[in-house]
C-alpha cells in the first residue's frame, strides 16, 4: 500500500510544518507595548494617486524578507475609505494589520477597540511636529503616528498687491480692506470651501480658530463653541452677504475653488499646499503663473489658525503580526522617508527640520510659510462621534452662509446639538 | 398564459383519481427538490437581508456599547420624534423627484421610441446616440453633471444663465431631474420600442384603408397597444426614483433640503455607523416602494382593461 504511506508521510509532513510555524513568531517578542507577532503584513490606506508608498515598501521588503509588507488599496474618497475600515474592524477581521488613517478617525476607532495602544517611548513624537502629534492622541494614549500632515494657506494674487504697493493681509481686517483692489480688477476677493462637506467643518473650525475659539474640547465631552464661534461665522457669513466672498463659493469644495483661483478669478483663495504646484504649472488654463504668492492663514488679531489634514499610521487591534506592524509604522513614519515622501508629494512633513530642507525648499517654495502655519495648527473636533460632530457643524455653518439664519442663532443650534452628541456617552 | 394553466393543472391532478400516477408524483417531487437551490439563494440573497434589517431596526444602536431590543421606538423616531424632520424632508423630495421625472422621461421616452420606429436613413445612427446616455454608469454620469452644473459650467455657458444649480432647493431639484432625465429617458425608449415593434404594420394599413388619422390610429392602436410595455418601463422607473441615490449623493450631497430617501439610510447607517436606525429608514423605504408598486400597478391595470373595453 504505498499510497497509504505517501498519505501517512504528508499528513506528517504538515503537521511539522505548522508546528514549527506556530513555534517561530512569538520568540523575541520584546517591542514593547505588547505588541507580539512578527510577519508578513498588509498595509491598508486610501488609494495611492501620489505614488509616494511603493518606495517605502520596497526598501522594507528588501530589509525584511520574512515580513513582507502588502498594501491593500481603498477608495479614494475619505467616506468610502472609512466604511471599508470600520466594516472590517468591527468584525475583527486580522486582514488589515498597518492602517493608514484619516487624522479625524482616531478617537472613533481607538474607542471602538480596533486600535493597538502605542508605546510613546518607541516612537520620536517629542522632534515630531506636536499638532500633527495630537491628532493621533486619545483620552492620554497615543494611538497613531502622523506620515504626513497637511495645514491650509493663503493663497493670494501677487501681481496685483505688488501694483498697488500692498502687503499681503495678516488679519480679515486687512484683507477685507483689500478687496476694494479685487473689484476694481472685477474679481472676487476671497473664498474658501463653503459647499455642506468636510470642507466646510475646516473652514468653519478655521475661523472659530482665528477668534482664538475651539468646538469641542476634553476629547469631544465639552462644547466650547460660544462667542469666538460666532465671531468666526459671522465673519463668513457677512462674506456672503457683502459680496466679499463671491456667491458661486457656496458651491466650492477644494476643486472647483482652486480652478477660479487658477483662472483668475479670484484675489484670495484659502486652500491646502496642493494648489501651489497646480499654481506654478506651465498651462494654457493657468492665468495666475508667476503671479501668486502664500502666506499663512489671516486671523482676526493676528495670525490665523489652519485645521490639520493629513494621514497617521496606525495598528489594528486584530492584527496578529502587530510587532512586525509596529516596525514598519516606527520605519515609515521616520524622518528620511518622510523626506522622499515629501520631495515626491509636496505634503506637508510631521518632521519640523524638514521644513527648513534647502533641497526640499528648492522645489517646494511654500514649505517656509507652510511651516509657521503648521506651528498654530489645531486638529479639529476630538471626538468619538466625529462624524455625527461634523454633520452638525456643516448642517448649521451651512444655514448661516445662505442667510437661512442668523450666525449667532446657528452657533446655538449647533451647540444645542453638539451637547446632545457629546452627552450620549457609551 | 394557456400552457401556464395546462402545467399547473397537471400538476394538482397529480394526486387526484383520474391520474394518481406515481410517475405524475414523482414528477412533483423532483419539481420540488430542483427548486430547493434556488430557493436557498433566494431566502440567502433576498429573504435574510430583508428580515435582517427590519429585526436591527428594532434595537438601539450603540455606538460603544451593547444595542438593546427597543421596539418600535426607532419608527417613532422617524415618523415624529428628533429624525421626523430629516425623514419627511427626505419622503417629499423623494416623491416629488419621482413623480416629475418619471412623468418627463415617459413623454420624452416616447417620443424618441416614435422617431426610432420610424424607417428613415440614418436610423442605426439615431438608436444608437439615443442610447449612450444610459450606457454610461449613473455615478460617472452624476460626476459629469456635477461639473456641467458648476456656475461656470457647461449648462451655465449654454444657456447664457448663471444659475447655482447646487446652492438652493428647487435648482439643485432641477439639476437632479435634468440629470436623471437625460440618463434614463434611453430606457424608456429602448422598452417602448420594443413595444411598438411588436404592433403588426397590418393594423396600421387596415386603419389606413378605414380613413383612420394619423392621430387618430395613434390613440387607437398605438397607445393601447403598447402600453403594457408602457407600464413596465414606467414601474421599473418608478421603483428606481424611489430609491435614487448617487445623483443627489454626488450632485448635493443632500445641501438644501435634497436628501433623498435612501441618502439618509446610507448617511445614518454607514457614515454615521447607526445600523440600527439606518435600517429602519430602509425598511420604511422598502415598505413605501412595495405599497407605490403595488397602488401604481392596479391603476395601470385597470386602466388597460377600462381602454380595453371601451376600444
Amino acid at each position: 500500500m504505498p499510497r497509504r504511506l505517501v498519505k501517512l508521510g504528508f499528513i506528517g509532513l504538515v503537521a511539522v510544518l505548522v508546528l514549527t510555524a506556530c513555534g517561530g513568531p512569538d520568540e523575541g517578542g520584546g517591542g514593547g507595548g505588547g505588541a507580539q507577532g512578527t510577519g508578513p503584513i498588509t498595509f491598508v490606506a486610501g488609494k495611492d494617486t501620489s505614488g509616494k508608498y511603493p518606495a517605502v515598501i520596497n526598501k522594507w521588503n528588501t530589509a525584511h524578507p520574512d515580513q513582507k509588507v502588502s498594501m491593500i488599496e481603498l477608495p479614494e474618497a475619505a467616506d468610502a475609505q472609512r466604511s471599508q475600515f470600520v466594516t472590517n474592524l468591527q468584525a475583527k477581521s486580522d486582514r488589515y494589520d498597518v492602517l493608514g488613517i484619516d487624522v479625524v478617525w482616531t478617537a472613533e476607532f481607538a474607542k471602538s477597540g480596533w486600535l493597538l495602544a502605542l508605546d510613546e517611548g518607541q516612537f520620536p513624537v517629542n522632534e515630531m511636529l506636536k499638532p500633527a502629534v495630537e491628532t493621533g492622541r486619545f483620552e492620554g494614549k497615543l494611538w497613531a503616528i502622523p506620515y504626513d500632515t497637511n495645514g491650509g494657506l493663503l493663497f493670494y494674487r501677487k501681481d496685483i498687491l505688488d501694483k498697488a504697493g500692498k502687503e499681503p493681509p495678516k488679519t480679515f481686517d486687512e484683507m477685507t480692506a483689500l478687496c476694494s483692489l479685487a473689484q476694481q480688477n472685477n474679481i472676487g476677493c476671497y473664498s474658501g470651501q463653503f459647499a455642506k462637506y468636510e470642507g466646510l467643518t475646516v473652514n468653519f473650525a478655521e475661523a472659530v480658530q482665528a477668534a482664538g475659539g475651539e468646538i469641542m474640547t476634553d476629547n469631544g465631552t465639552k462644547v466650547a463653541l460660544g462667542a469666538p464661534a460666532t465671531q468666526g461665522l459671522t465673519f463668513l457669513a457677512n462674506g456672503f452677504k457683502d459680496g466679499e466672498i463671491p456667491k458661486p463659493a457656496i458651491t466650492y469644495m477644494e476643486q472647483q475653488s482652486q480652478r477660479a483661483f487658477v483662472a483668475g478669478e479670484l484675489m484670495f483663495l484659502r486652500n491646502w499646499p496642493y494648489v501651489y504646484a497646480l499654481a506654478a504649472k506651465d498651462e494654457p488654463a493657468n492665468k495666475v503663473r508667476g503671479k501668486f504668492g502664500v502666506v499663512p492663514l489671516p486671523g482676526f488679531t493676528g495670525a490665523g489658525s489652519s485645521s490639520l489634514g493629513g494621514l497617521n499610521f496606525a495598528v489594528s487591534a486584530f492584527s496578529t503580526k502587530q510587532q512586525t506592524a509596529v516596525e514598519f509604522t516606527k520605519f515609515a513614519t521616520n524622518q528620511e522617508n518622510a523626506k522622499e515622501m515629501v520631495g515626491l508629494t509636496g505634503n506637508a512633513p510631521a518632521w519640523p527640520a524638514l521644513y527648513d530642507d534647502p533641497e526640499l525648499i528648492k522645489k517646494f517654495p511654500h514649505l517656509p510659510v507652510l511651516k509657521e502655519g503648521m506651528q498654530t495648527a489645531k486638529p479639529r473636533p476630538v471626538t468619538p462621534y466625529y462624524q455625527e460632530v461634523t454633520t452638525a457643524i456643516q448642517e448649521n455653518a451651512y444655514a448661516a452662509l445662505q442667510g437661512q439664519k442668523a450666525p449667532d442663532q446657528a452657533i446655538n443650534d449647533m451647540t444645542t446639538k453638539l451637547n446632545e452628541i457629546a452627552a450620549q456617552g457609551g | 398564459m394557456a400552457t401556464e394553466t395546462v402545467r399547473r393543472g397537471r400538476v394538482r391532478r397529480g394526486p387526484g383519481p383520474a391520474q394518481t400516477s406515481e410517475g405524475a408524483r414523482a414528477e412533483a417531487r423532483l419539481a420540488f427538490w430542483l427548486l430547493i437551490p434556488t430557493g436557498i439563494v433566494l431566502a440567502v440573497i433576498i429573504a435574510y437581508p430583508v428580515v435582517r434589517a427590519i429585526w436591527l431596526s428594532l434595537h438601539s444602536d450603540a455606538r460603544f456599547g451593547t444595542s438593546r431590543f427597543v421596539g418600535l421606538d426607532n419608527y417613532i423616531r422617524a415618523f415624529t420624534g428628533t429624525g421626523a424632520d430629516a425623514f419627511w424632508s427626505a419622503f417629499v423630495f423623494t416623491t416629488q423627484l419621482t413623480i416629475v421625472t418619471v412623468i418627463l422621461e415617459l413623454v420624452i421616452g416616447f417620443a424618441m421610441a416614435l422617431i426610432m420606429n420610424k424607417a428613415f436613413r440614418g436610423r442605426g445612427l439615431v438608436r444608437a446616440s439615443v442610447l449612450v446616455p444610459w450606457a454610461i454608469p449613473t455615478a460617472v454620469a452624476a460626476k459629469l453633471w456635477e461639473w456641467n452644473f458648476t456656475p461656470d459650467g457647461v449648462v451655465n455657458q449654454v444657456f447664457n444663465t448663471n444659475i447655482l444649480w447646487t446652492a438652493s432647493h428647487w435648482s439643485s431639484f432641477w439639476a437632479i431631474v435634468i440629470a436623471d432625465t437625460w440618463k434614463t429617458a434611453p430606457f424608456i425608449a429602448l422598452l417602448v420600442l420594443a413595444g411598438l415593434q411588436i404592433i403588426p404594420g397590418e393594423v396600421y394599413e387596415a386603419a389606413k384603408v378605414d380613413g383612420a388619422t394619423a392621430l387618430q390610429s395613434f390613440r387607437r392602436i398605438t397607445l393601447p397597444l403598447v402600453k403594457s410595455a408602457v407600464i413596465v418601463a414606467l414601474l421599473f422607473r418608478m421603483l428606481d426614483v424611489l430609491r435614487i441615490f448617487d445623483l443627489p449623493f454626488i450632485l448635493t450631497n443632500g445641501a438644501n433640503n435634497t436628501e433623498t430617501l435612501s441618502t439618509i439610510a446610507y448617511k445614518e447607517a454607514i457614515q454615521q455607523v447607526h445600523p440600527s436606525y439606518g435600517s429602519t429608514l430602509s425598511t420604511i423605504t422598502f415598505v413605501y416602494i412595495i405599497i407605490a408598486a403595488f397602488l401604481v400597478n392596479s391603476l395601470a391595470r385597470a386602466d388597460v382593461v377600462k381602454t380595453a373595453s371601451r376600444g
